[in-house]
């Protein structure tokens, strides 16, 4: 049975995903029996390229899709460059982690609540330094090139894209290399570009791409903090769908298209980037022991961590600040009373997309651990080298998310399926899968196999050693598996909109509906709930082991 | 007593075509059979061989008789083949009693009464509910010899067990380790580096090149 788990757990993965981006493809052509129509056509299509604005919404999608890797990847790799080794790099190590599960809604929220003309920034700085009494009359969130947009992705990315490296960097020895670079006379900062850089890239290819996809197609972070006329493709794409007028699932279809067609183009443009950097990267290590620039990198790399982690840190009492402020007038610092009124409000509207929240990431993440553990241990069993399919895992975070979630609508409304819970949880299933995996695999294959051997030589048969050993030891690392698994599962917002129909409600979803029109004050609250929530998660997953482990000191240290 | 022997018959072990070792031997009851040879020599290979875990890229081909039984075909658990590596590696998880405990059959009776006379028997009465990584490397290695009688194998394998150990210290384990397999008659391969070790066996000693 083990034997098949390897293989399952890909075509689950991969088949919805594939078979999703083809039959999305179908009614962009015309071709949609559900809705009576089964002759191909373009109409889709010419509609689609007469929707006013539509130049823009792309050209924006774009942007995101590549300056978001771009300066996110420039400011983790000067960080790193400027830190490794230091005082500030052991605390921000620490953070990272935590700091990933910050959801996208949340922090998207909060941003907006701290930057916004009225929000907590502009309150601080006023009127002292503004002279501002009343809000100034500029558009920040939602500004018509999605520049906050781009700011807000480059702080929920830098996180991700840090870990990643953090995760590669040690297979390079970078302090041996930058320790020979600097016997021959480079400075630290300079001595990592020059030295760890360009090895270190190609390990976190991946995830840049991963960065482009989202970045350019993202739904939630652009419908709270992106422009609205026109917004981003991705958005326009989901209101057409959701649109009464059923007759414009056809135009949605096809915009969907011209996304996974937006989002390819900003791929292929980062491709070319590439090449033309690694064109400079050359030259520049051709020229030699030149120290130039080590200033200014030092400076941008030891200040733009810190900076990001002051924005988040912001967000969050942004977040705090509104969900329990009382009556706060402008430009006043704090309000002038605070209240839990806002939560006694929200209190019963609250409790049914909580308990669907943790009903849905519980169920999917426990099903991801059973299908990631038992790949793992099947590869295990057969002491196989690591799969080469393996790379389908990253399928749902290639592919921009409105693609194939839409591609498995239009074939559940081919089959007669309707919208409902299981469906819910299989499409949280495809993006819990590859974090789970991704977080397990490393300390699942590092198992010193001694274990097993001893167990087997006492006589332990291969269920014996699992239940009893294996899992046991592997406890730790399989809860952190799960809290990641959650945090992920509880931040979704498009699989939940779009294959519940709108009718199943998350703490996620509810909030992101909540952009338009509702206070400061009720959106606050939900943002806190939903970050909360992975917060619990990473405690137990902390405090669980230290508690069940307390007598057992070696389980401290051995993994 | 087991009164088990144990026969390697033409073992032949290589790493892509090239030979690593060819040995034939016979090993009695409470025999202990010495394998020495430099690093590289395959002198582990020949262990991980018999226990059963050899992995796949190596070739080789003989048989492995226990009682005169081949258990080649058998999977390791099934050999009732015991094996001590350089470190106890008691399962940081359980208790001292939960690691002997992990290695009585199923159906063995009496178990506490079993485990608590072991641990009188090797000189650490009362260790039961111990976390094992609050032992001294000495006692550690007593406990996992103790782990491995629990277990009822019909041969032993000893994987270096005392290298890891200081001067004064190897020599006791040694002779405790030494003493109990021969008490028990169960034929038993060392590999090590150490003539002492060899010397102390007592047994007949191989070379490998």
């Amino acid at each position: 049975m083990l034997r098949w788990a390897g293989h399952s757990l890909i075509f689950l993965l991969a088949a919805p995903i594939l078979l999703g981006t083809l039959i999305a493809s179908l009614p962009a052509f015309g071709y949609f029996p559900p809705l009576g129509s089964s002759d191909f056509s373009l109409e889709a299509w010419r509609e689609l390229f007469e929707v006013p604005g539509l130049t823009r919404s792309v050209l924006i999608s774009l942007i995101s899709g590549v300056l978001t890797p771009l300066i996110s990847l420039a400011l983790v790799f000067l960080y790193l460059a400027s830190a490794t080794g230091s005082k500030l790099d052991l605390w921000i190590r620490r953070l990272v982690s935590p700091l990933l599960s910050f959801p996208h809604a949340a922090a998207a929220f909060g941003l907006a609540f701290l930057i916004a003309p009225s929000g907590l920034l502009s309150r601080v700085i006023s009127p002292g330094l503004t002279g501002w009494e009343r809000p100034p009359d500029i558009l920040i969130v939602n500004d018509t090139w999605g520049l906050t947009l781009l700011f807000g992705l480059i702080v929920k990315e830098v996180p991700f894209l840090l870990l990643m490296s953090l995760a590669a960097l040690p297979q390079l020895q970078p302090r041996h290399r930058i320790e020979v670079a600097r016997t021959l006379g480079y400075r630290p900062t300079i001595a990592w570009l020059k030295v760890i850089a360009p090895s270190l890239y190609p390990l976190v290819r991946l995830p840049v791409i991963v960065v482009i996809v989202f970045a350019s197609a993202t739904v939630d972070v652009a419908l709270i903090l992106g422009p609205t006329l026109p917004p981003t493709l991705s958005v326009r794409v989901l209101s057409w769908f959701n649109d009464p007028d059923l007759n414009l699932r056809f135009l949605a279809a096809a915009g969907s298209l011209l996304q996974l067609g937006v989002s390819l183009i900003a791929v292929a443009i980062w491709l070319a980037l590439e090449k033309f950097v690694g064109l400079l990267w050359r030259f520049w290590l051709a020229a030699g022991n030149l120290n130039t620039g080590e200033g200014l990198a030092f400076a941008i790399g030891r200040s733009a961590m810190p900076l990001v982690l002051v924005v988040i840190a912001g967000s969050i009492l942004a977040l705090l600040a509104n969900a329990f402020a009382g009556p706060w007038r402008y430009p006043s610092a704090l309000p002038s009373s605070w209240t839990i009124q806002h939560w006694a409000n929200s209190l019963s509207d609250l409790s049914t997309p909580l308990f669907n929240t943790v009903l849905i990431s519980v169920s999917s993440t426990l099903l991801a651990l059973l299908l990631v553990v038992a790949t793992l241990e099947s590869e295990r069993q057969s002491s196989k080298s690591k799969s080469t399919a393996l790379w389908l895992l990253y399928l749902p975070l290639l592919i921009p998310q409105i693609v194939f979630l839409f591609g498995i609508i239009v074939l559940t409304e081919f089959v007669g399926w309707q919208a409902n819970l299981s469906l819910v949880i299989f499409g949280h299933l495809l993006f819990v899968l590859p974090y789970v995996f991704l977080s397990l695999s490393e300390a699942y294959r590092q198992l010193d196999p001694r274990w097993t051997q001893v167990a087997s030589t006492l006589g332990a048969s291969q269920l014996k050693s699992f239940w009893r050993i294996r899992i046991p030891l592997l406890l730790a690392p399989c809860l952190t598996a799960v809290a990641i698994g959650m945090a992920i599962s509880i931040s979704l917002f498009l699989p939940t909109q779009l294959l519940g129909a709108g009718r199943i409600t998350t703490i996620t979803s509810e909030a992101v509906a909540l952009t338009s029109g509702a206070s400061r004050n009720l959106i606050s609250v939900w943002a806190v709930v939903q970050l909360s929530l992975p917060i619990l998660g990473f405690m137990m997953a902390l405090l669980i082991p230290k508690f069940v482990w307390r007598n057992r000191s070696g389980m401290i240290d051995t993994r | 007593m087991s009164n088990s022997d144990l026969e390697l018959k033409d073992v032949s072990i290589s790493l892509g075509g090239k030979q690593l070792l060819e040995i034939n031997c016979s090993v009695g009851p409470g025999e202990i059979l010495t394998v020495m040879g430099p690093s590289g020599s395959g002198k582990s290979s020949l262990l991980v061989y018999i226990a059963g875990f050899l992995a796949p890229v190596f070739e080789s081909s003989g048989s492995v008789l226990v009682n005169g039984a081949d258990v080649c075909s058998l999977a390791a658990e099934r050999r009732h083949i015991g094996l001590l590596f350089q470190d106890p590696l008691l399962f940081p998880h359980l208790s001292v009693a939960g690691n002997l405990r992990f290695a009585l059959q199923s159906n063995a009776k009496q178990k506490n009464q079993a485990i608590s006379e072991g641990l009188n028997d090797i000189g650490l009465a009362g260790f039961d509910d111990r976390d094992p990584s609050t032992l001294s490397g000495g006692q550690a290695s007593r406990v996992a010899l103790l782990r491995l009688l629990l277990s009822a194998p019909n041969a032993v394998l000893l994987d270096e067990p005392f290298s890891k150990l200081d001067t004064q210290l190897r020599e006791e384990t040694r002779t405790l380790v030494f003493d109990k397999l021969r008490a028990s008659g169960l034929p038993t391969i060392l590999v090590t580096h150490d003539q002492a070790d060899a010397e102390q066996a007592g047994g007949e000693i191989r070379t490998l090149l």
